[in-house]
């Protein structure tokens, strides 16, 4: 599985708040979450993002709520993967859950520019920044998440189970 | 090895003699909750996943406590849907208008939650029961739903950080001092992954109403659960009230931790969060007398919305006026708190000081209702986050403070130490 597009970057502490607003949480449409995604960090997001496209941001990506409107509406927005120095927990768990791919990786993170075209082999967790032509490594997942994200999601994988 | 008291919690549960940090576990839960917002979404996969039954009736909760009472027709069909979902499959713990109270006051008032118990919520302020000595964590709607099928949920085990409170606190200084010092200490990643485990003789200071707001925020660390020994101060509060079986979890002597911190509660001051992170923690010596004029003063939530934080505020506004210009909003936690106050005559100090005084509701925490803030407007708020945008206009400012401050803070109409109130 791999992942091509053209990248929107951002700082440290990207909170679930400015990811999707709570004013927008009345709802659980992933078409009606996804065009207000990024909304109060970055207002012309939805509008230059394009199906494929890599997000990129420091440390503490999707900290604050357990919000799965969070994931769902970047992931409904286009986003194809989210590279990240790190991840809040709880969004961690949520992108995995649903079939989110994240990667974290500390280099790529740092030097990884908005606008570089990068594409992401997940199967290896090779990064390449095609602009710079510089390439980075992941950490892998851990095999028990792999099976989760394997079966498709938790949702299956506990289905699955019973 | 020795284990902390997380470790030996998700052990118990895990069927397992001992766990080590970093390990993959699968452990049954005592209790799966959700609020309006989160469920919907766990609902949603739940019968994608063509589930037919819940694992266990009485060890489910949802709680309608975000936008409710209906602040809209959207926010009403996401309620109608989780009541008809709790009826058709009989969940004991749904709790409606009326019956409702902010998810994270209600639960450990309703005796749903206690020690030793294994909880995951989909509302990241799970972490809240820790305060009585239970594993419990904020998770997604995906992970409730698979909780509500199951019974079970995976988690990494995780290290911890041992934080050693010493010393008695000042008048004045509470759990959100606490918390807030930790936090502005160790800042927002501070406890990524981590447990946070408190010890030390300082606790017996801290009342259970201030270990609940000091749980509650290990999130704003990054934190994946914080946890307080259980004592006499638990044991109290849990007897007559617990509907489990309480279990004591002590950490092991030589329980293994990342890092450890002293902290000396004598010496600690009113603490403010400025925007936009609850590490930016300022104490309010440090805070130029009229250099943060409000707009607003919530008094409330998850964190401080329990019967001594209502006191405190009460204390501060008793026979004085909320300044000309200043919104004071102070929101009970539970229908139980809200009785309380109103019989102990809370309620008559805060309405002739000028405030308001809500039904429970998160409201205004999370930007729903019931006090959104304008573009360029500025809160004192004892609610747990101060986001780019967290309580109403993008521009707007909120202020992280104890009960205390804010009632100081919106008799003068700047931010303020409330012993010059």
């Amino acid at each position: 599985m791999k992942a091509h597009g053209t990248v929107h970057k951002y700082g440290d502490n990207v909170d679930t708040d400015v990811i999707i607003p709570a004013r927008y949480l009345n709802t659980s449409s992933h078409k009606e979450l996804a065009s207000h995604c990024m909304e109060d960090i970055d207002i012309d997001f939805t509008k230059k993002v394009k199906d494929g496209d890599i997000m990129v941001a420091e440390k503490n990506f999707g900290c604050g709520s357990s919000r799965e409107h969070a994931p769902i509406a970047i992931k409904a927005s286009g986003i194809s993967c989210v590279i990240a120095s790190t991840f809040a927990r709880i969004f961690y768990r949520n992108s995995i859950n649903i079939g989110l791919p994240i990667l974290e990786c500390d280099a790529a993170a740092k030097e990884i520019k908005a606008g570089d075209d990068v594409e992401v082999d997940f199967d290896t967790g090779v990064i390449t920044d095609n602009t710079t032509g510089k390439t980075y490594q992941a950490e892998p997942f851990p095999p028990f998440i792999q099976g989760i994200i394997k079966d498709g999601g938790l949702i299956n994988h506990v289905t699955k189970q019973a | 090895m020795g284990m902390t008291m997380s470790q030996k919690i998700l052990a118990a549960h895990a069927g397992l003699d001992s766990v080590k940090a970093g390990q993959l576990i699968e452990a049954n839960l005592d209790m799966v909750l959700g609020n309006d917002i989160t469920s919907p979404v766990a609902i949603n996969v739940f019968n994608d996943g063509n589930a037919s039954s819940v694992f266990d009736n009485s060890k489910i909760a949802m709680v309608m406590d975000h936008f409710t009472p209906n602040k809209d027709i959207k926010a009403a069909e996401q309620c109608a849907q989780v009541r008809r979902f709790a009826d058709k499959y009989d969940i004991k713990n749904f709790f409606d208008v009326g019956q409702m109270g902010i998810e994270h006051a209600l639960l450990p008032e309703k005796g749903l939650v206690g020690p030793g118990s294994l909880c995951i919520g989909a509302d990241s302020h799970t972490c809240t029961y820790g305060a009585l000595g239970a594993f419990s964590t904020g998770v997604g709607s995906t992970d409730m739903a698979a909780g509500m099928i199951s019974g079970k949920a995976w988690f990494k085990v995780p290290s911890a950080i041992k934080f050693v409170l010493t010393g008695k606190p000042a008048p004045f200084i509470s759990g959100k001092d606490v918390i807030l010092h930790i936090i502005g200490k160790i800042g927002v990643d501070g406890a990524l992954y981590r447990s946070m485990e408190f010890f030390g003789d300082g606790l017996q200071y801290l009342n259970i109403d201030d270990r609940l707001c000091i749980a509650n925020m290990a999130i704003e660390a990054g934190a994946k659960n914080g946890i307080f020994p259980v004592d006499d101060i638990t044991r109290e509060y849990i007897k007559d009230r617990f509907k489990g079986e309480p279990k004591e979890y002590f950490a092991d002597d030589d329980a293994e931790y990342d890092e450890e911190y002293v902290i000396d509660l004598s010496t600690l001051r009113p603490t403010v969060a400025f925007p936009h992170l609850p590490e930016n923690a300022r104490t309010v010596d440090e805070i130029g007398e009229t250099e943060v004029k409000i707009d607003q003063a919530v008094i409330g939530s998850c964190t401080n919305g329990r019967i001594s934080d209502l006191r405190a505020a009460a204390e501060i506004l008793k026979g004085k006026k909320v300044a000309k210009g200043v919104r004071c909003i102070i929101i009970p936690g539970t229908q139980n708190v809200y009785l309380q106050a109103m019989h102990e005559g809370l309620f008559d100090i805060f309405i002739e000081a000028g405030a308001v005084v809500s039904t429970p509701t998160c409201g205004p925490c999370l930007g729903g209702h019931m006090g959104i803030l304008a573009k360029g407007e500025k809160a004192i708020s004892t609610t747990n986050r101060n986001f780019v945008g967290r309580m109403g206009h993008v521009e707007s400012e909120v202020y992280l403070a104890s009960p205390a401050v804010a009632a100081a803070s919106a008799v003068k109409g700047y931010i303020t130490d409330p012993a010059k109130v």
